[in-house]
């Protein structure tokens, strides 16, 4: 095994995910040493306002995801609109147009049990606000191979079923508020 | 990591279905192929992939049942209607000036996209001129895209896209409902010609002046989609288009300077002159 210093954080989120990611996302540095991807639920037919919003706003780059680019170090990956967004065991990306999962493509699922099968125990996964159950199956998978999980309160969430059903799957994550995620970041992706 | 042993498994399987029937899925993006291969286990009721494979093997109605999950056919009418409007606005003063016209839909699922182009080419007066090669590799899909019936919930969205795409007319104009379902026009099939077609392990088939073929390559890796693509290449006239989905390009392809970008944002490319 290559040791635990993670390859990627992947972040699941849905109703007040804005809001939520807005407390993240700016403090992490232009070169954050791993790759961000990131799904949020939003309606397939809306183009991605997501990365043009977050770059005006973050350090690090921030795209959306294309078909077969590598993930890089200090960039954040959004998927886009009606794609599901999945990571290679090569580090590359890739998208689907299979069907929704729990209702939802993008589906929080689907990117992290692919990271976990990905990177394994090299992974960050953290499930913010939702209010439903998507990304508890996927924090599993990533509990299941090792990865760090993170769970954002679901007291203090805009809307808690999302984190409540990951904690139910996951129970041995991480529970922080929003403002701590940013910093526990920075302790486990040492630059 | 993904388990070692499943690992294994999957490429033995996947070389198992090459090698007795002729299906290639070993070069597909293997996180999606292993996703759809679990459901496939899991729903059909094996432990591990071993299991599935010596059915698959010895078990005559196994293919096609694999084949549904390792095929996963979602479409629409006038996916992404941009796209369409863009092919009205912008590449049919193009077509207009050829006497006869090819159009291959590659990858074609169960008919959607197809009977969009044959939908705008019959409002934009150019059907009688073209013949439409619809492909795919799912029999499955083949069939339901020579029937031409959809379930009437869906018709909404495509009612919606057709509108959006500039459709000159009603949708309606082009099914008639029966028992909860669109039965589209037989018409609109005289000048299609349905094939089973793959587009890693079989050849170029004619020559076009517009290749069609969305959301099929982001399941392929790189070097099929570079086998996909080089098909296009040699199919496609000088000046022939080619429409890809709305997440694909052709920027990672060693390819890609054999095409220009026609309408960069809606994936439409064209063929170089030389
Ligand atoms: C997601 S559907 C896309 C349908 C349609 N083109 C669209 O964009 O709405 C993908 C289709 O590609 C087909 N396909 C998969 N592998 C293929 C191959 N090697 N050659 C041709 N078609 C393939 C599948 O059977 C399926 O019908």
């Amino acid at each position: 095994m290559s040791g635990v210093l993670p390859r990627a954080v992947v972040i699941g989120a849905s109703a007040g995910a804005l809001q939520a990611l807005s407390q993240i996302l700016p403090e992490l540095p232009a070169d954050f040493p791993v790759p961000v991807l990131i799904v949020v639920h939003v309606p397939a037919d809306r183009r991605n306002m997501l990365a043009p919003l977050f770059q005006a706003k973050c350090r690090m780059l921030v795209r959306e995801a294309e078909d077969k680019e590598p993930a890089m170090a200090g960039t954040i990956y959004f998927a886009p609109p009606g794609y599901h967004l999945l990571v290679e065991a090569d580090g590359s990306l890739s998208l689907s147009s299979d069907e929704e999962v729990l209702y939802s493509r993008p589906s929080v699922d689907v990117l992290f049990e692919s990271a976990a099968d990905a990177y394994g125990p090299n992974v960050v996964g953290i499930v913010l606000t939702g209010a439903n159950p998507d990304g508890a199956q996927g924090l599993r998978a990533i509990c299941e191979s090792g990865g760090t999980a993170i769970v954002e309160n679901p007291a203090d969430a805009y809307a808690g079923t999302m984190p409540e059903e990951a904690l139910k799957a996951c129970p041995k994550a991480h529970v922080l508020a929003l403002g701590e995620i940013a910093a526990h970041l920075l302790r486990v992706c040492p630059a | 990591m993904s388990d070692i042993i499943e690992d294994i498994e999957i490429r033995l399987l996947l070389e198992a279905l090459y090698q007795r029937f002729h299906y290639d899925f070993r070069d597909y993006a293997q996180a999606s192929i292993r996703r759809r291969l679990r459901q496939a286990r899991d729903q059909l009721g094996f432990a591990n992939f071993s299991a599935l494979q010596e059915h698959l093997l010895h078990d005559d109605d196994m293919l096609p049942r694999l084949l549904g999950y390792l095929t996963v056919q979602v479409s629409e009418m006038f996916r992404d209607p941009s796209f369409f409007r863009t092919i009205r606005e912008k590449v049919v003063p193009h077509l207009r000036t050829y006497p006869s016209l090819k159009l291959w839909v590659a990858g074609c699922s169960a008919g959607e996209e197809l009977y969009s182009y044959v939908i705008l080419f019959r409002e934009e007066g150019l059907e009688d001129r073209t013949l439409f090669y619809a492909t795919d590799i799912s029999e499955e899909a083949l069939a339901a895209a020579s029937r031409g019936i959809y379930s009437l919930d869906r018709i909404r969205t495509f009612t919606e896209n057709h509108r959006a795409s500039g459709g000159k007319s009603s949708l309606s104009d082009y099914y008639t409902s029966a028992y909860g379902n669109a039965v589209f026009d037989k018409s609109l099939r005289d000048r299609v010609v349905f094939s089973d077609h793959s587009l890693v392990t079989d050849a170029v088939f004619g020559e076009m002046q517009f290749v069609s073929c969305r959301n099929v390559m982001i399941y392929f890796n790189r070097e099929l989609q570079d086998r996909a693509i080089g098909l296009f290449n040699d199919s496609l006239m000088r000046n022939g288009f080619l429409g890809l989905g709305s997440k694909e390009n052709l920027r990672f392809s060693r390819h890609a300077d054999a095409f220009t970008d026609f309408v960069r944002e809606e994936k439409i490319y064209q063929r170089r002159e030389q």
